[in-house]
């Protein structure tokens, strides 16, 4: 028996141990943040810029959560974030849907909670204080606009799609946004658009597909960079060339590092960005509600864009993510 | 079946070991995050509201794996279930009662299907519900690839519907007085619970089912009809895991095909954690439970601590997955010296 009560003990020791102590301070804001997961560049530079913006010196603590992809697991952080008596609740959501009974507990509950990067589908808008992020649907006829001005009065261009992951705001936006420019330019013919989920490996199995099934692919938009890297490896295992010297143009959003040196290394055409660093603006927010004032339901994030006849080095030597 | 005497025996020794484990673990959450609220009442009642929907499918997954099944398929019917909900609602305008009801149905249907194969046929339980798991979550996409969001009046209200508790509220930072709640969800979940414990401990049935995951040959001999039990098991099953589906969707009212994807691990780690064994004849459904439990106390510790990684769940789980298991062979060796 005594053996048992020993296994016990240490089972209570790990537990224990595994919560180590943080003590709160009065003075500071507390903010929790339900982060999506960690599976891009993207999102890792999303969560590098509220750990270091809402930062003790700051006069913050943040309470950092990380869904794993999954909405339930979202759902439970926020439900602890209201248990912890946090004052502001910051969301990513993982999808648009179903939010409407934990962000109700939340107001029942009187803290504002501020959504970051994706929107939420729910009938009423007072279930959340405000918005932060880029203007997906904008980054998408920045792009469209950026491929007419390259290929002009071309005959035919063809062009394959590699989405996100269906559903996604960013999804979503990127594709209308395309679709609202090259509408207009009957010489533009979308030949295919399939989902590569946003991530390196699906973009580089959806760009094996498209490669057997259309022989003349002139240009591969890719709705994340993630997914333009996969599409590289995939044209490049078929013998082709891409690239501003290459057979096939591969353009592709948000402007991590990675895809810079894609562009310098001349693979990757040009790159819109999608601004991560939603941290510094969700601070301005929180310190406007703190002194009492209105904020804007909507707030865009500044974005760029960037192909190969930019100083890229330069560039890439000031970029934080 | 005798009834368990003054002896206690290994295997109530290691639902005694769980339910201990969580008291300890919940109380060391209470000293150390006491200031951050931890030991609000509302806190506890949380792992149910979150977990409503894990703990049905959770139970039902005891009940197959003590006849030595399994089934992989519930995080995928579940994710089925939640798409014909908010489809059916919200795209062909069904109430609310009536995609319920069709959800269930379908629940025993996939159970009766799968039930009948690992009965009639002999099929590895952990193939069929392989091909299950495969075609229930092919089935969601077909069914709708876009994300759906249920706005019917009928389902929000069942979802939202908080039975207050008359004790135990407490004023928050920005002075707004909360008493702790509870959802419907809830209250289906322990009524569930209840049942099955009853049915597996006092009914023919489920003391049939105990013995043919005990020993399924020596079973025969008795004079079970074996092949009909494990259908009906597995039909129950199946319907847990629909109710458990409908539960998990009331908690997120929304339908799209990555939904609850690894909720059959979650709920095999909750069995196991809860002391079922995965060569059958042993379980009980308080164990799952507390299984359960379990895990909604570590994502609790890790969401309070605040800086660390979410990971540690499962990585946490890893540990008394093997904790358990190491023990239950411990106690399965010294059983056999006898």
């Amino acid at each position: 028996m005594n053996k048992k009560i020993v296994a016990l003990l240490s089972v209570a020791a790990v537990a224990s141990t595994m919560a180590v102590n943080v003590s709160a301070e009065e003075d500071l804001i507390t903010v929790g943040y339900a982060q999506v997961g960690a599976e891009s560049d993207w999102r890792t530079a999303n969560t590098e810029s509220f750990k270091s913006t809402f930062t003790e010196e700051n006069g913050y603590k943040l309470i950092f959560d990380d869904a794993q992809q999954k909405q339930e697991n979202q759902i439970k952080a926020i439900r602890n974030f209201i248990q912890q008596d946090v004052d502001y609740i910051v969301v990513a959501p993982v999808v648009e849907t179903g939010w409407e009974t934990v962000l109700q507990e939340a107001k029942d509950a009187g803290i504002p909670v501020i959504l970051s990067d994706r929107m939420m589908d729910v009938a009423d808008d007072s279930l959340y204080t405000c918005w932060v992020g880029g203007n997906f649907v904008k980054e998408g006829e920045t792009c469209a606009n950026w491929l007419v001005d390259k290929f002009g009065d071309e005959e035919e261009v063809n062009v394959v799609t590699i989405q996100g992951t269906i559903g996604a705001s960013a999804q979503i936006g990127r594709t209308e946004g395309v679709d609202n420019v090259l509408k207009d330019h009957a010489n533009f013919k979308i030949l295919d658009q399939q989902s590569g989920e946003f991530t390196q490996a699906k973009g580089q199995e959806v760009m094996e597909s498209f490669l057997k099934s259309y022989d003349d692919i002139d240009v591969v938009i890719c709705e994340n960079d993630n997914e333009a890297f996969g599409a590289i490896d995939a044209i490049k295992a078929a013998g082709k060339t891409c690239g501003p010297e290459g057979d096939i143009c591969v353009v592709s959003f948000d402007s991590v590092k990675a895809a810079f040196e894609a562009m310098i290394a001349g693979d990757l055409n040009a790159t819109f960005e999608c601004n991560p660093l939603h941290g510094p603006r969700v601070a301005e927010i929180i310190q406007k509600l703190e002194a009492g004032e209105e904020v804007d339901k909507i707030q865009y994030v500044d974005e760029g864009a960037f192909d190969t006849t930019m100083d890229l080095e330069a560039i890439l030597a000031e970029r934080l993510y | 079946m005798k009834k368990q005497g003054r002896k206690i025996n290994g295997n109530t020794f290691l639902l005694l070991i769980t339910i201990i484990l969580f008291f300890v673990m919940y109380g060391v959450g209470i000293v150390v995050f006491k200031e951050q609220g931890f030991a609000k009442v509302q806190n506890f009642l949380n792992l149910f509201i979150s977990n409503a929907g894990l703990i049905v499918i959770a139970t039902g997954m005891t009940i197959v794996m003590i006849t030595g099944g399994i089934d992989i398929s519930v995080g995928s019917v579940t994710a089925m279930v939640c798409m014909i909900l908010a489809w059916s609602m919200e795209n062909k305008g069904w109430g609310a009662v009536q995609a319920t009801v069709f959800v269930l149905a379908i629940g025993l249907v996939f159970g009766f299907v799968q039930g009948w194969l690992v009965a009639y046929l002999k099929i590895q339980p952990f193939i069929v519900t392989l091909a299950g798991m495969f075609f229930a979550r092919g089935m969601t996409a077909v069914i709708s690839k876009d994300m759906i969001s249920i706005k019917n009046e009928t389902f929000l209200a069942w979802a939202q519907y908080k039975m207050h508790l008359p004790f135990g509220g407490y004023v928050n930072k920005k002075g707004v007085t909360i008493y702790p709640y509870i959802y419907p969800s809830v209250v289906i979940a322990i009524v569930v619970l209840v049942l099955m414990f009853v049915v597996l401990k006092y009914t023919k049935f489920g003391r049939s089912i105990y013995a043919i995951g005990g020993n399924e040959q020596s079973a025969l001999m008795m004079g079970l009809d074996v092949k009909r039990t494990k259908l009906k098991a597995y039909v129950l099953e199946g319907f847990l895991s629909s109710l458990g589906g409908f539960l998990f969707c009331l908690n997120t009212c929304s339908g799209f095909v990555e939904q609850a994807k690894g909720l059959e691990m979650d709920a095999i780690a909750s069995s196991v954690i809860g002391g079922t064994l995965l060569t059958g004849g042993v379980g009980n459904v308080f164990g799952s439970l507390f299984g359960v439990l379990i895990k909604g106390t570590i994502e609790a510790f890790i969401t309070f601590q605040g800086t660390l990684s979410s990971w540690w769940t499962r990585i946490t789980i890893a540990a008394m997955l093997c904790f358990f298991i190491v023990l239950q062979s411990i106690f399965a060796a010294t059983k056999n010296k006898k």
